[in-house]
């Protein structure tokens, strides 16, 4: 008995760290809001639903005791996951869809790519190989089943004007460039690759080869992609862990998700609530 | 001689806002002829099949020789005034609010002698006039007789005001100013003396043509508002629902689909969320507020203009649910009109034909260009009307509507 008290598991000193605070946990996920932008196709095309609220009842004649709501929203609203079965590449692989992916998959370690530096300079940067290699050569080889993040302070755009950025060519956002998505799948064995800005891809992914590449690749090879984040600057280099969780929606190819990352108590300031985008008024 | 409409003053906020009154409005169902032409903006009485004979009032058989085959036929409406009366005190609680009130016998040329509201500019009797039908504040068919040559401040009599909805000096919304049409009305607006517009635009994100010129015009105040989400619309009607005489929905999705030519729900759902329940949502948030404000001074709320489509009347199956979308918000609009009624709000529907626009890209001339349209709504807010049809195809259709709905039916699916 005593033998057991010794040596903890390692969950029981998981739960012990999140209590005393040494192991804190960060919102990454932006306020379902309806003036949260969504993703916007020709309009010719289908569209994917903005958030949006109902009320049903608040204490009054439509119900005298109790508050709540009906809400409305695509697969792809708002911080959310994006399953194999989104893109193409992916609609045949096995376990694909947001109802049958990997659970395992959902909670694992994250690689955080600091590229606030380039996307504030240049809107339409592109994260290369290069750029990866580099990062490594400081924080270490990105290991196998780990989530890779790029960071650009792009949630820090709470104005949907500059967060979407659009232009007469579209829409300019930062994203991966296509050898980085390879390299990350065939060199690294990534789980998925997330985003700050409204997709994985950059804004202007539509002009790379393949159009999409992350898209295209990430999910043709059974990969995940998160967009929307926020707080990636809260997150250490390496070290967190994050939970992408998806509802799950019977064959899904997606989900608005709470996504959190847990990280050391003693790297990082305070976590703070997820700044909401606000409409010009 | 008739005082120009001057620039009111400011409201006073802490004054009681005078709750609005109607003149009276019961209606035999024979006299419901006239206030259904006066809705179209159209002067007619009863003239019987058998003798020829014009009459006034309404009635269910003719006086002459008793025949009960009546038809509603369009007068010219000239005649002479044979006496006025200024009436100084009423019981009636709307005209009591309102006297002096002039009234004028007038001989119609047609044959009747009818009672008549009298604009100011009329000479006094003898004289020759012009009888035409209004609609009254509480929505029926009076008749008022006009000069017959145009004198100055024509539209700022006081009488013939109670009767119009004219947007000089007043406010308005203009819910949707990102298509061409919404500018087009923002500047008809602006030229006939509005004094503010609002114009609404959803999704600010995407910057739309335009918008540097009408953000420039003095008058306008651009808001964020969309119809589809109806926490944008609560917010925009507790900042200046209050305020609002006249709200224009020219808000609309209309994508160019039938049933078989586009798989799923969405477009068609995307169509009903703004054309139907965007109407819902507005009518919820400001109809109340400008119910309440129907006789607030010289610019009370004075109207509600809806931008429905010819389209409603009867589907035009390759816009199908498009057309579907604008039946609901037609019926929809009936609802509102009679809910607004109380409050003498006039609810206007205008039933384009094809719109000039990108969404009618495929269909052939003739379609109605935005600043037409806008004259168009302009026009029925100082006629006062209830129902317009502007352009060639909507008259066409109308007329056809009206003379046999089914065979239009055949005729569009053709």
């Amino acid at each position: 008995m005593s033998a057991k008290r010794t040596a903890a598991s390692p969950l029981e000193s998981l739960a012990a760290d999140l209590v005393s605070g040494r192991i804190r946990v960060v919102d990454l996920t932006q306020t379902l809001a309806p003036e949260f932008p969504q993703i916007a196709l020709p309009p010719e095309f289908g569209q994917c639903w903005p958030f949006r609220i109902e009320e049903v009842s608040r204490y009054d004649e439509r119900g005298p005791a109790w508050y709540w709501n009906n809400f409305s929203c695509g697969e792809h609203t708002g911080t959310h996951f994006d399953a194999p079965i989104h893109w193409v590449s992916g609609r045949d692989l096995p376990n694909n869809a947001t109802d049958t992916v990997p659970v395992q998959h959902l909670i694992g370690a994250a690689c955080v790519i600091d590229c606030s530096a380039q996307a504030s300079a240049d809107p339409d940067f592109l994260l290369t190989t290069d750029h990866v290699l580099r990062w490594e050569t400081v924080h270490g080889r990105i290991p196998a089943r780990a989530w890779v993040l790029m960071r650009t302070d792009w949630s820090k755009r709470t104005d949907p004007v500059a967060y979407q950025n659009y232009d007469e060519t579209g829409q300019h956002t930062p994203g991966p460039a296509t050898d980085v998505v390879r390299f990350l799948i065939d060199e690294r064995d990534v789980t998925g690759f997330g985003s700050e800005a409204i997709g994985t891809d950059a804004g202007q992914g539509y002009h790379l080869k393949p159009p999409y590449p992350c898209h295209y690749f990430m999910h043709g090879s059974g990969r995940y992609g998160l967009q929307c984040l926020t707080n990636l600057d809260q997150l250490p280099p390496t070290g967190a862990v994050i939970f992408c969780a998806p509802l799950k929606i019977k064959n899904g190819s997606g989900s608005p998700i709470r996504a959190l990352a847990l990280v050391p108590g003693s790297s990082a300031g305070a976590a703070q609530p997820s700044r909401r985008l606000r409409g010009k008024v | 001689m008739i005082a120009p409409l001057g620039r009111p003053k400011r409201k006073n906020p802490i004054l009681r806002t005078r709750l609005p009154l109607l003149p009276p409005w019961a209606r035999s169902r024979a006299a419901l002829g006239l206030t259904a032409a006066a809705a179209l903006g159209r002067f007619e009485l009863q003239v019987c099949a058998h003798c020829g004979a014009v009459q006034y009032p309404p009635r269910e058989a003719c006086h002459r020789c008793l025949s009960d085959v009546l038809e509603w036929r369009e007068q010219s409406g000239s005649g002479e005034l044979i006496s006025s009366t200024t009436v100084h005190h009423s019981h009636d609680l709307f005209f009591r609010e309102r006297v002096p009130w002039r009234l004028g016998l007038v001989r119609l040329d047609a044959g009747p002698t009818v009672v008549a509201h009298l604009h100011a500019g009329c000479a006094p009797a003898p004289s020759r006039v012009r009888v035409d039908a209004r609609l009254d504040k509480s929505g029926q068919g009076v008749l008022l007789a006009f000069p017959i040559d145009e004198v100055p401040n024509m539209a700022d009599d006081l009488e013939l005001r109670e009767m119009t909805c004219d947007p000089k000096f007043r406010k308005v919304l203009v819910t949707d100013g990102k298509t061409a049409v919404g500018q087009a009305v923002v500047r008809a607006l602006i030229a006939a003396g509005a004094d503010l517009v609002w114009v609404g635009y959803a999704e600010p994100w995407k910057r739309f043509p335009g918008f540097a010129q009408i953000e420039a015009l003095p008058q306008v105040s651009l808001l964020p508002l969309d119809l589809t989400d109806s926490q944008s619309v609560k917010q925009i009607a507790a900042e200046i629902g209050g305020r609002v005489d006249i709200l224009i929905n020219t808000a609309e999705v209309h994508r160019a689909h039938g049933i078989a030519s586009r798989s799923g729900v969405e477009a068609a759902r995307a169509e009903m969320d703004v054309n139907y329940f965007g109407l819902l949502r507005l009518a919820q948030e400001f109809g109340p507020a400008m119910r309440g404000r129907g006789a607030d001074g010289q610019s009370s709320a004075t109207a509600w203009v809806n931008l429905l489509s010819i389209y409603a009347l009867s589907n035009y199956p390759p816009h199908g649910t498009f057309s579907a979308s604008k039946a609901a918000a037609l019926s929809l609009s009936q609802c509102l009109r009679a809910e607004m009624r109380a409050g003498g709000v006039r609810v206007i529907n205008a039933f384009p034909g094809p719109i000039d626009d990108e969404w009618n890209q495929m269909l052939p001339p003739p379609k109605l260009g935005p600043d037409a349209l806008a004259k168009a709504l302009v026009k029925a807010l100082r006629d006062g009307v209830e129902d317009i049809y502007p352009g060639d195809v909507a008259q066409e259709w109308f007329a056809r509507w009206q003379e046999n709905p089914k065979i239009l039916e055949r005729e569009v699916s053709a």
